[in-house]
């Protein structure tokens, strides 16, 4: 195709790219980097009963007029980067020095904002996407046993969780896992603890919301290892069963190597997905026991004061972090490219 | 192939016992949560007894039935739902239309050039798709408010649309790699401009791939909440910004059930979506996956 026919074909969608991925990057970068204005404040000389008293008072207009000139603020350099609510490097310091063992070292930096979110980010990050592909195997594996009238009705409802709005599978989920719902009132039930409340406790909520993230993508993992499951070598599979293999070696030995790429593909989906971890926590009301780092600049926009310029810089640790999850994509699609045209 | 099949009983109980356990769990909240939507508070969330939720008895004392419609008619008549309804359905279409039209053009255009520009583009979506919208919304709202464009229906759409491009390039792209290069080459070798080649010859057997691409279009429409609680005003909210706004303001007043309506009215739409499109929904999935 010629350069020009491609250009004009390409030109709509790369603007529409370009004005709203690329710059808003940029813009992001740049905001991250400065700073709202802080007040003017001026001395006024009061006249009171008992003589004269200066007082300084914030000259609204003064300081209005600032904003609307500057809209961006001031530039701060990395200064954002690195106070309490980012990467807090004075307060990491701190407790590295002051504290006795590495336990106190975590919980100490457990109570800065940006850490305890991207605890929780990394925690449900790297259990749930495990523990989704393990499921989402053995339920492929079960569903290709099952004779062809019953396939299509479990593969209808095995869909529904991936499919439903996250915002709203999260309030279902949690509206039954609540205190008053039902597996709530299972569960206190069962541990015999008639006050046991998800809202109340830090561990409870975390696994609510790991098995939320399960739930809800482990469909995608069953519809891809199925559709894997499809293309399994028969003659393979045969002359390992004349050899005597049993059946777990069967799926040891020959299945398993077979899905292995559409594991790495799925692992990988999972993982950048999985970082961007927001809705369940919006859902399930979260925010006193997990925090993601999605949410904290969702915290900073929201509310009367936009803090555009920590949303900002929070923006950036984020990108920086899916950057790293996906470097090894970039890497696979890069050894793809180049070893399909050369 | 036929010793395959053949399964000891144990195993095959085994399996069976677990598919049903799966299937619960898959679809067990959802038929609660329709059950539970017909229901008083005090039934769906009983302190008493969990039962409660099944057979309502404080709905059937206080409306004489054990089914009420009255979280439904709170929801959508008296906090306006049906507004966030109509809102929705015209992001939906909206998006999904735009995304096709330049979506189409662009992955027809990645498939059939094959300069090293083309790999860079695929990367530099790839690396789109990777980003978590809400990182971008920072940086939309400061020029947004510049320029006068918070808070407007289709600003919000245009956003949804421009976010969408990455899944749908890389989508489309593929697809349109399986139709053969010769289809549109004769017709240019026949007289056609490359334009005319694309609308007269793959336009008629892009279907297929179009379609699928549409699903997924729409469902990131449809579910999406970062951007539109973001950037639409509480006036012109979609559902899903308009279901959390449910929670914040209605859960201390105890209309909870307001919100549960809302939330199975949501999953309505995407629930037929499934049933008539399911053959699809999972060749979608499977696409990306097969090819890479």
């Amino acid at each position: 195709m010629k350069h020009s026919t491609f250009f004009w074909f390409f030109l709509p969608t790369g603007l529409a790219m370009l004005l709203f991925i690329a710059f808003p990057i940029v813009s992001v970068l740049i905001q991250s980097v400065y700073a709202p204005h802080e007040a003017v404040l001026i001395e006024v000389e009061n006249q009171g009963p008992f003589g004269i008293t200066k007082s300084t008072v914030v000259d609204q207009e003064a300081t209005e007029a600032l904003r609307a000139a500057e809209p961006l603020g001031r530039f701060v350099g990395l200064d954002i980067y690195f106070d309490r609510g980012h990467l807090a490097l004075a307060e990491v310091g701190q407790a590295w020095s002051s504290s006795a063992s590495m336990g106190e070292f975590f919980s100490a930096l457990g109570n800065l904002p940006f850490y305890r979110a991207l605890a929780f980010t990394l925690t449900y990050t790297f259990t749930a996407t495990p523990m989704l592909i393990i499921l989402g195997f053995v339920i492929a594996l079960a569903v290709n046993t099952l004779p062809r009238a019953l396939k299509g009705l479990t593969i209808f409802f095995s869909l529904l969780p991936m499919i439903v709005t996250p915002l709203v599978g999260s309030l279902i989920l949690f509206w039954m896992v609540d205190s008053r719902g039902v597996i709530g009132s299972f569960i206190q039930y069962v541990v015999g603890n008639p006050d046991l409340s998800l809202k109340a406790s830090t561990p409870m909520m975390w696994i609510s919301l790991i098995v939320y993230g399960i739930w809800s993508s482990a469909p995608f993992a069953f519809v891809v290892f199925y559709a894997g499951l499809q293309t399994l070598p028969q003659d393979t599979l045969e002359s390992a069963q004349i050899d005597g293999a049993t059946r777990w070696q069967q799926i040891r030995y020959v299945t398993i190597p077979h899905i292995m790429p559409l594991v790495t593909f799925v692992a990988l989906i999972q993982l950048m997905d999985n970082f961007r971890v927001f809705e369940p926590i919006v859902g399930f009301n979260a925010e006193a026991h997990a925090t993601s780092l999605s949410w904290i600049i969702f915290n900073d926009l929201g509310g009367e004061t936009r803090l555009l310029s920590s949303a900002s810089t929070t923006s950036v640790l984020t990108i920086i972090g899916v950057a790293i999850l996906l470097s090894p994509v970039l890497v696979r699609t890069w050894r793809d490219f180049n070893a399909k045209t050369h | 192939m036929s010793v395959a099949q053949r399964k000891s009983p144990a195993l095959r109980a085994a399996l069976t016992i677990f598919l049903i356990v799966w299937l619960l769990m898959a679809a067990f909240p959802f038929l609660w949560t329709l059950w539970g939507s017909f229901k008083v508070e005090l039934d769906f969330f009983s302190i008493t007894d969990w039962t409660d939720a099944l057979t309502g008895p404080r709905t059937e004392s206080t409306y004489g039935s054990p089914f009420t419609l009255v979280a439904y008619d709170g929801a959508w008549v008296q906090e306006e739902f049906w507004k966030a309804g109509i809102n929705t359905t015209i992001v939906c279409i909206f998006v999904v239309c735009v995304s096709l039209t330049i979506g189409t053009l662009g992955g027809y255009a990645l498939s059939r050039s094959g300069y090293k520009y083309v790999f860079w583009l695929l990367i530099m979506a790839l690396i789109f798709r990777a980003m978590p919208p809400i990182t971008l919304v920072a940086g939309y709202l400061l020029p947004f408010f510049e320029w006068n464009l918070w808070g407007h229906l289709a600003t919000a759409a245009v956003v949804l649309v421009a976010i969408n491009q990455p899944f749908t390039l890389w989508m489309l792209h593929s697809f349109f790699m399986k139709i053969p290069k010769d289809l549109d080459e004769s017709a240019m070798v026949d007289g056609c401009t490359r334009f005319q080649a694309f609308r007269h010859v793959i336009i008629p057997v892009m279907w297929p791939g179009v379609i699928t691409t549409g699903l997924f279009s729409f469902l990131l429409a449809y579910n999406d909440f970062a951007v539109t609680v973001m950037l639409l005003e509480k006036e012109n909210q979609t559902m899903i910004p308009k279901i959390a706004g449910f929670l914040g303001t209605t859960q201390t007043e105890g209309n909870v059930m307001f919100a549960v309506a809302a939330v199975v009215s949501a999953t309505a739409p995407l629930f037929v979506l499934v049933m008539f499109f399911q053959r699809q929904i999972v060749s979608g999935l499977t696409a990306g996956a097969v090819k890479g």
